[in-house]
């Protein structure tokens, strides 16, 4: 928009009003104005600091009036250099990297990342039944979470914070569960390459079916406050529609893909960690619009806690180790809770420093150096909450990544934006964001 | 400040009269909504039921930095945010104040690469250093607790601007490690 110059107010006859002086011009000025700026457009910058741009994610927005002409996006503001960093850290250290990308969703970044190596390593087999069903569990409890917050934020950026705060509550039984577990509330690092990093505390499962009902009850009060709310219904159905032939040309997946009617699900399509196994459906709309993405997660959390309780009900059953037998990759560590936090159980300190000489040479060689892996490339893919995440590993040989690639589902969705967002209003514009859920974490890396 | 009819008042009075806009000032201290990265959502926990910032008159995150008088810098700050978070820091009315939350703001965290700026002190000073990766929301409060403490505490007027010139002042005459002398330049001379 070109600088207009202000016109003085003219001067008014009182004597005979025939006209009416507006601040900043006449009312047929302003008028004019509005046929003159027809061919020009405005150009509004929202983000990166913005409260509805679900973290730091910068969009340019060119309107006409309230509609949106044309919609950029800018992202890289939270670049942190994850995939270069990892090539100079050691393998196992990797899962430490990979567990920040999608910050909301740490676990399953994590599971991606230890299944390629294994796949190089040609360890996936002989990872034991029960740190196999742990991470099942963890990954399903994670995809609840994210589910949970994608939900909450998005009503939290359409104005309604009571979705944020139940979302939140609910996420906080399985957070406190996750602490229990490895130790952290976000950021774990479970994951380790040949299984997990310890087994679940023995009071773990009991805690977890404590947690369960009450998950349920507040996925029931988001449902009833998601579903019933003729607010939320009226902004959101309809809006920001993307039907399956563009969600293929731009290489959508997740939630976004399957509210399109596709039931295509990577835990289905092409099965891992066992999920064959399990009892659960694909969901499906056939909306194509926000409301039909929003469903699609709400639905997909009583899907994933189906598959917990199967979990639950396997590891009761299946005793046994939680990492590989392979003493060249096992991690040799045995977290406890000692008077100053966690750390590695005194027990384990004093039976590896008494043990043989040549195996405390290995142990610290396997810590501080890491193992090897033959050199190689694969590309392994699973269901991460926002779609589908893979990671290309090419390794040399050596006991670093050559070259770590991920591809973030969220990286990809976000492709939509244009799509979504361009020839709706600017108020529609956060919807349309709000219902792809990125992660800015997971977007940049 | 020390414009203000502060500068015109005797010492004693002075006394408590910041002791009185300490408090007000601590009780109602508005942060920013400054979100980067994985602390974020940990900051956000701390603003719902379980751990309610609201207790302590804190539950309002302005979204603009207009209205806000703290800054939390929540996360891995990237080279290309750090413009923008100076600039959000700036368009702050004074008094305001910083917290560096997590290990990524403070010192770079596990982030030491070439994207990530090694601590948000490089960018704006920052008033209290929370680490943790990432700190549990208790932290994040108990923190913005301590800070309190320390806004109850600041003084007021003209002794404020004293204190600040001393900060900055030690801050310039500060050496790095191995540096014996450090000549002080105020646009590129010599003082
Ligand atoms: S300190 Fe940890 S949790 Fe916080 S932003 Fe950095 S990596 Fe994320």
């Amino acid at each position: 928009m070109t600088a207009q110059p202000i016109a003085p107010a003219p001067d008014t006859d009182f004597d005979d009003a025939a006209f009416v002086a507006a601040a900043g011009g006449d009312w047929s000025d302003v008028a004019d104005e509005i046929v003159r700026l027809k061919e020009e457009r405005v150009a509004i910058n929202m983000g990166p600091q913005h409260p509805s741009t679900h973290g730091v994610l910068r969009l340019i927005l060119e309107l006409d009036g309230e509609t949106v002409t044309e919609t950029r996006v800018g992202i890289g503001y939270l670049h942190s250099g994850i995939e270069k960093t990892m090539e100079f850290r050691t393998w196992t250290q990797g899962t430490a990297l990979t567990t920040r990308m999608d910050y909301v969703a740490s676990m399953c970044n994590e599971l991606t990342y230890v299944l390629a190596v294994e796949k190089l390593l040609g360890l996936t087999d002989e990872i034991p039944e029960r740190a196999v069903t742990i991470r099942v569990l963890i990954a399903e409890l994670t995809r609840v979470a994210s589910h949970l917050i994608a939900v909450g934020t998005g009503g939290n950026e359409l104005g309604g914070t009571t979705l944020m705060t139940v979302g939140f509550r609910e996420r906080e039984e399985i957070l406190r569960f996750f602490e229990m577990v490895t130790g952290q509330r976000m950021n774990n690092a479970y994951m380790r390459i040949g299984g997990v990093s310890q087994d679940l505390p023995p009071d773990a499962l009991a805690f977890l079916r404590g947690a369960y009902p009450r998950i349920l009850r507040g996925v029931g009060d988001l449902e009833d406050l998601l579903m019933k709310n003729p607010i939320y219904r009226g902004r959101l159905v309809g809006n920001a529609y993307l039907d399956l032939t563009g969600c293929i040309a731009l290489g959508i997946t997740g939630p976004m893909l399957r509210a399109t009617g596709l039931p295509f699900d990577v835990r289905r399509a092409i099965p891992y960690c066992g999920y064959e196994t399990f009892e659960f459906d694909v969901i499906t709309e056939t909306t194509s619009d926000a409301w039909g993405r929003f469903m699609v997660r709400m639905r997909e959390i009583r899907e994933s806690m189906r598959i917990v309780a199967q979990c639950i009900e396997r590891l009761e059953g299946t005793p046994g180790p939680v990492m590989v037998a392979d003493g060249h990759v096992a991690w040799p560590s045995q977290l406890s809770i000692g008077p100053d936090g966690q750390g590695q159980s005194p027990e384990h300190v004093r039976e590896v420093l008494s043990g043989s000489m040549e195996s405390l040479i290995h142990h610290f060689k396997l810590v501080t150096e890491g193992f090897r892996v033959p050199a190689g490339q694969v590309f392994v893919q699973t269901e991460h909450p926002k779609g589908t995440q893979g990671v290309h590993a090419v390794s040399d040989g050596g006991t670093h990544p050559y070259r770590l690639h991920v591809r973030e589902a969220s990286f990809n969705n976000l492709q939509a934006t244009a799509a979504l967002c361009d020839g709706g209003t600017v108020s529609d514009v956060i919807i349309g964001l709000a219902s792809i859920d990125p992660v800015l974490g997971g977007v940049d890396r | 400040m020390a414009d203000g009819i502060e500068g015109k008042a005797p010492s004693f009075m002075l006394g408590s009269v910041a002791k009185l806009v300490g408090a007000l000032r601590a009780g109602s201290t508005w942060p920013v909504t400054m979100g980067l990265a994985c602390c974020a959502i940990e900051m956000m926990a701390a603003g719902t039921a379980r751990f309610d910032l609201s207790r302590f008159g804190m539950e309002v995150f302005r979204a603009s930095p207009r209205q806000a008088d703290l800054m939390i810098v929540s996360g891995r700050l990237s080279h290309k945010m750090a413009p923008v978070v100076r600039r959000v820091y700036d368009q702050m009315a004074d008094p305001k104040w910083v917290l560096s939350m997590g290990a990524c703001a403070c010192t770079g965290g596990v982030f030491n690469n070439y994207a990530i700026v090694q601590g948000c002190d490089h960018v704006v000073p920052v008033d209290i250093y929370l680490p943790g990766c990432p700190p549990r929301p208790e932290m994040l409060i108990h923190a913005i607790l301590e800070l309190h403490q320390q806004i109850k505490a600041e003084p007021l007027g003209p002794d404020r601007a004293k204190v600040a010139r001393a900060v900055e002042q030690a801050a310039l005459n500060a050496l790095a490690p191995g540096e014996t002398a450090r000549p002080v330049q105020l646009n590129g001379a010599p003082v």
